[in-house]
């Protein structure tokens, strides 16, 4: 049954040639880029496709395929590509997402001078996270994890020009480099512990299966934590989630793509690519259950009081991601898997549809928005039926994997389960508060003269609208499906109705306030402004972490910084500026001896001749 | 009688040096040149005759020699006539275009 997936190396083949072709093409042929980038992907969605008819056709072994790349001594090091449940699903996703992001920027960047190169970025991003995605060990894994790194930053300083996106790349660089630093450690205690320095997926499996024993506890802790430390930086968990709201500097359909859907859950699949680590280790699990949690609410209680449409959507995303790295730090694979897998099409629905409206109003302040509503009738829908998904709104696909979390968290840890809860609480109001304030209400000066976007901005936002309402019905309390087919038959079923309940009445009751406040405006939105003022402005201010790094870590290392480059023009400079003088000094004299009188010359020679001959006859004279 | 041609041969050369290293004429430089090329076959031709294993060779060397000089002289000369018709002068002290 395996007869699409032995061919799976092609998949990522499309975007990169797509990639290649249009930076040898340059930027005079605009609309070949946006033929040949979505082209690309959308051969790569199709084989795909293909490979997840494979799968579901009842492949049960994953397919590995590999061979010897360099031989050093008796190691050898094999990479490869394999195909697991885990990874068609996201190839799928992945490919699916970037098509769809392809399509829509061909409306979003129409008039933008660099759209051939956006769209060699977005092939290129697409080649490294389908490469990603495949790889069958550590290695490759951590190239193509550091190339979707430099997409990233490239993407989110397409518009260098803006000194703000510039700085939001560099920080997104450097701020995910201190995770890439933990897996590269990681990386290398694995190589240095495991067997034969296996680094392939399936030889961790193996190796880490709770019995064999072959690596102690302490340095098994250690691994998963340096692992995890990697998938923080990718996937914005706090403390490393600060570079993730300036990353919305990029263009949005980049934000949708990269900063939603795909790039940053490279984290949660790390992890979920190496759980038997995880599962071998409870202080690990605890930890990244913990942590999860945490930014979990951390996040979503900045996006209340955010005013940048984007920068709610990417506290927003940094809280879903919280909640799926909670999952996962709960046990339970499924529940992670599954909210990246409907989280990825409602997450890229709403950002495509703050696309559309910021296309339309040029603003980002939903301050200044208002009455949306009647005006862009396809975004405002598709953008409802997003924010319902993420409020967790039964039949919506939000509704069934966040469910499917809080059950967990019911059953095995009741703090992180209340974590949860109000989680959910906060971002039901915050989604209807961004609702009502952006489509409901008297129309503003910015929004007074918007109109719809055009049918290729549209038509994405109308797909993706129909993945986010039906992706969550493969696995549902009565119906544990999708669990089973990701975990190999092990099914795990979960049907809590106290979590059910919960979960639904917090959705509601949130979204109740929010009408309540921003949309029959019959509680004042100032209110809590006016009473407790520091709370609303230490949210404004994202916990002041911003500051709170700039004075801790960015101060300090700039200062040492300016005390090295000191050092290095004063003393170091200076030590190779006094060589070159001193040589240069020498030479100028030297070469007073060369007047160019030809007598002269020959007139040292004879001295010197003579000096010759009186030292070696003199010498017979002495003792 | 060794001593005498070969004090003969060692003034002749400090002559021919004297006037190669001092004088500005190019071509007393050149004269002066050949003075110390006839002292060395002064002194060939006078250790062929009396030094301690006389041979003809010495004396065929210095035939050489002549016959080397005289090419040199002839490029020496011609190279001066270039200089002169170039710049107007055999001032030694004046040809110093190679210092730089």
């Amino acid at each position: 049954m395996d007869k699409y997936t032995q061919a799976a190396w092609i998949i990522p083949l499309f975007p990169l040639v797509a990639f290649l072709v249009l930076t040898a093409l340059g930027r005079s042929y605009r609309r070949a880029g946006v033929f040949i980038g979505s082209l690309g992907s959308l051969a790569a969605f199709a084989m795909s496709l293909l490979i997840l008819t494979d799968r579901l056709s009842g492949s049960e072994v994953d397919y590995n395929h590999s061979f010897d790349w360099i031989a050093i001594g008796d190691y050898t090091l094999r990479i490869g590509f394999e195909v697991t449940n885990l990874t068609a699903l996201m190839l799928v996703v992945v490919t699916l997402v970037s098509f769809i992001v392809n399509v829509y920027s061909a409306g979003y960047m129409k008039d933008d001078e660099r759209i051939t190169v956006f769209y060699g970025y977005v092939a290129l991003f697409t080649f490294s996270m389908l490469g990603l995605v495949l790889s069958d060990n550590l290695l490759s894994f951590y190239i193509f994890w550091e190339l979707v790194g430099v997409c990233s930053f490239l993407l989110i300083g397409f518009w260098f020009t803006l000194p703000k996106a510039r700085a939001a790349a560099k920080k997104a660089f450097i701020v995910t480099r201190i995770g890439d630093a933990g897996l590269l450690l990681a990386i290398l205690l694995l190589f240095w512990y495991m067997p034969d320095h296996a680094l392939d997926f399936t030889t961790i499996q193996s190796v880490f299966d709770g019995q064999s024993g072959a690596i102690t506890n302490g340095i098994t802790t250690l691994i998963a934590l340096l692992i995890f430390l990697g998938a923080m930086g990718k996937s914005g968990q706090f403390p490393l989630h600060v570079w993730l709201p300036d990353a919305m500097e990029g263009p949005t359909p980049i934000s949708a793509l990269i900063h939603a859907a795909t790039m940053v859950a490279a984290g949660v699949f790390l992890v979920a690519r190496t759980y038997d680590i995880f599962q071998d280790s409870a202080a690990a699990m605890e930890t990244i259950a913990y942590i999860g949690g945490f930014t979990a609410i951390f996040a979503a209680t900045i996006a209340l009081a955010q005013n940048d449409i984007k920068r709610i959507l990417a506290y927003s995303t940094v809280s879903q991601l919280g909640y799926m790295m909670m999952a996962l730090g709960l046990g339970s694979l499924t529940g992670g898997i599954f909210h990246l897998f409907t989280h990825a099409f409602f997450k890229a629905l709403l950002f495509l549809g703050a696309g559309s409206i910021i296309h339309a109003v040029h603003t980002q302040n939903i301050n200044e928005m208002g009455g949306l509503g009647s005006k862009m009738k396809v975004t405002a829908w598709t953008f409802a039926i997003g924010a319902l998904a993420l409020a967790g709104i039964p039949p919506l696909s939000g509704f069934w994997s966040k469910d499917l979390i809080l059950s967990i968290a019911w059953e095995t840890n009741p703090l992180l389960f209340v974590v949860g809860l109000a989680t959910a609480f906060c971002t039901a109001l915050y989604m209807s508060r961004l609702f009502f304030l952006v489509f409901t209400g008297k129309p503003s000066a910015a929004t007074s003269g918007a109109k719809e976007s055009s049918a290729l901005m549209t038509v994405p936002l109308v797909v993706l609208a129909a993945l986010a309402l039906a992706a969550g019905f493969i696995e549902t309390p009565w119906n544990g499906w999708f669990g089973g087919w990701l975990n190999d038959g092990a099914e795990e079923a979960h049907d809590s109705a106290v979590a059910i309940v919960a979960s639904i009445a917090v959705g509601l009751l949130g979204i109740y306030i929010g009408w309540l406040v921003y949309g029959k405006r019959s509680v004042s939105s100032s209110a809590l402004r006016e009473n407790t003022p520091w709370l609303v402005r230490v949210l404004e201010r994202s916990y002041y972490m911003d500051e709170f790094y700039a004075a801790v870590i960015v101060k300090p290392l700039k200062l040492i910084g300016s005390a090295l480059t000191a050092f290095d023009i004063y003393v170091i400079g200076g030590i190779v500026r006094l060589t070159g003088a001193a040589v240069s000094t020498a030479g100028k004299t030297a070469a007073r001896l060369q007047n160019g009188q030809v007598q002269t010359y020959g007139l040292a020679a004879v001295i010197g001749f003579v000096i010759l001959v009186v030292a070696i006859v003199g010498r017979r004279f002495l003792p | 009688m060794l001593p005498s041609y070969l004090t003969m041969a060692a003034i002749l050369f400090c002559i021919g040096l004297y006037g190669a290293l001092v004088k500005r004429n190019a071509v007393v430089v050149l004269l002066s040149l050949e003075l110390m090329l006839n002292a060395v076959n002064l002194n060939l031709i006078a250790f062929s005759k009396y030094g301690v294993a006389p041979s003809l060779t010495g004396q065929i060397f210095s035939l050489f020699t002549i016959t080397v000089a005289a090419a040199e002289a002839a490029i020496g000369v011609a190279i001066l006539i270039a200089l002169f018709r170039l710049r107007g002068t055999v001032n030694v002290d004046e040809f110093n275009k190679m210092r730089r």
